[in-house]
């Protein structure tokens, strides 16, 4: 397989180069939306479309868009595309948008979506922003419905709201209140970097260097990963 | 008095009970990333408080006087992240021109909030989820921010223990910085409860 093959770029968000357990962007919404498995998938898909639609967006202005004004003009053309999803899911899954509340507007601002389009749109083709939408919005989504799996399952006892016989007498709660989110998402990477060890590109062109807060944020984690 | 009695309800409700960063999880980012020292959490604790309030004051009044009135409404996301971002680019201006030492201090941190959940989170809460009048909004969003500065300055000091021990290797790094977070947040679930039974 060659490095830059169309399928590589599609798959490796599912787990190399998974956004949320490798990469460690978006962990607000990460956090936040797992205690439901109903609302892990709402929310993954919603940010998928999002980052699907702003990565094609994107990569097709990447040499009309001057450096220095770039990153207002993803936040614009990021927030443009948030509100389509609002209005959208507003109108047809008026439950979902309940659950979701403030976190669907908060897709917005997060950093997967402006990191990905730092990363990867402004410097590549459409179709390989495409693919690349596709594979980081789903591996954003199954790392959200692995964490909800715990969460619900072994939290409130239910699998997609229907209580499971045994397990709903012997339920944590714990795990689904704030604490928990914060101990089964550390528990989660750890296991991911034990699973990938020496695969997982913890360098500095995939990392979240080039995000708007890196110098803060994901630089000092990768760094410090990669200091380990 | 009833009415400072609820401003005063709400400012520790969301100091406490409704913590942003342990118990909703907006601004999880900046609490990872620079909580390593006592000296950046509370620079970016106070540059937090500051942002939210100035951009409470102006969104408050963007959204009553100017979209709900016009049919706007749909356009909240997009204005205010707008609005953020430039008052936060313009605080920053003013900042390097009028209070150098002041700049100095803050304004590395000023940046990083454009894209802070936290912000755009309060202001939007203010309005959709919490409806309050515009006191009780800049109330709130004093509270956030102070309970950001808690929750930062709490955790500096529990990350610096975290550095000295000894940790299985793959826990290394973020894994253990989050399980130190669980404990923090675990700590404030003894807050809940606190704020309803006050003034009873």
């Amino acid at each position: 397989m060659t490095k830059n093959s169309n399928m590589s770029v599609l798959l490796k968000g599912l787990l190399l180069e998974n956004p949320v357990f490798v990469l460690i962007l978006g962990t607000c919404p990460t956090l936040a939306t797992t205690t439901t498995l109903i609302g892990a998938i709402g929310m993954g898909l919603a940010a998928t479309a999002v980052l699907i639609c702003s990565n094609a967006v994107i990569s097709l202005l990447r040499k009309v868009i001057p450096e220095s004004v770039r990153i207002p003009c993803y936040i614009v053309i990021i927030a443009g595309f948030v509100t389509v999803v609002q209005m959208f899911i507003h109108a047809y899954l008026p439950t979902l948008y309940e659950l979701l509340g403030v976190y669907l507007a908060l897709i917005t601002v997060n950093c997967i979506i402006l990191g990905r389009a730092e990363m990867f749109a402004s410097k590549n083709s459409v179709g390989k922003s495409v693919l690349d939408g596709i594979g980081m919005g789903l591996g954003f989504t199954l790392a959200l419905v692995s964490i909800a799996l715990i969460r619900e399952v072994f939290g409130a006892g239910t699998f997609f709201g229907m209580e499971i016989p045994v397990l709903s007498n012997f339920k944590i709660e714990f795990l689904t209140k704030a604490p928990g989110g914060f101990l089964v998402y550390g528990i989660m990477i750890a296991a991911v970097s034990k699973i990938t060890k020496g695969k997982a590109p913890y360098k500095k062109e995939f990392s979240c260097a080039n995000c708007p807060s890196a110098s803060f944020c994901g630089k000092q984690n990768c760094e410090e990963r990669k200091g380990n | 008095m009833d009415s400072f009695k609820s401003l005063v309800v709400i400012l520790l409700s969301s100091v406490l009970v409704n913590n942003y960063v342990l118990s909703r999880f907006l601004g999880i980012c900046p609490f990872l990333g620079v909580s390593k020292k006592l000296n950046s959490a509370s620079g970016m604790g106070l540059a937090v408080i500051f942002v939210m309030v100035m951009a409470t004051a102006v969104t408050w009044p963007i959204q009553h006087y100017l979209l709900t009135p016009n049919g706007l409404g749909y356009m909240q996301t997009i204005v205010f992240i707008l609005v953020i971002a430039a008052l936060v680019q313009f605080t920053e201006m003013a900042l390097k021109k009028f209070v150098p030492s002041l700049h100095k201090s803050l304004g590395v941190y000023l940046p990083l909030i454009t894209t802070n959940c936290a912000v755009l989170g309060v202001t939007i809460d203010n309005i959709n989820e919490h409806n309050f009048n515009f006191l009780q909004s800049i109330v709130n969003s004093l509270g956030c921010g102070l309970g950001f500065l808690l929750a930062m300055v709490l955790f500096s000091g529990m990350r610096s223990k975290i550095e000295e021990s000894e940790i299985p290797e793959s826990f290394k790094g973020l894994p253990a910085t989050l399980i130190a977070a669980s404990f923090v947040s675990l700590a404030f679930f003894g807050f809940a409860g606190i704020v309803d039974n006050l003034f009873a």
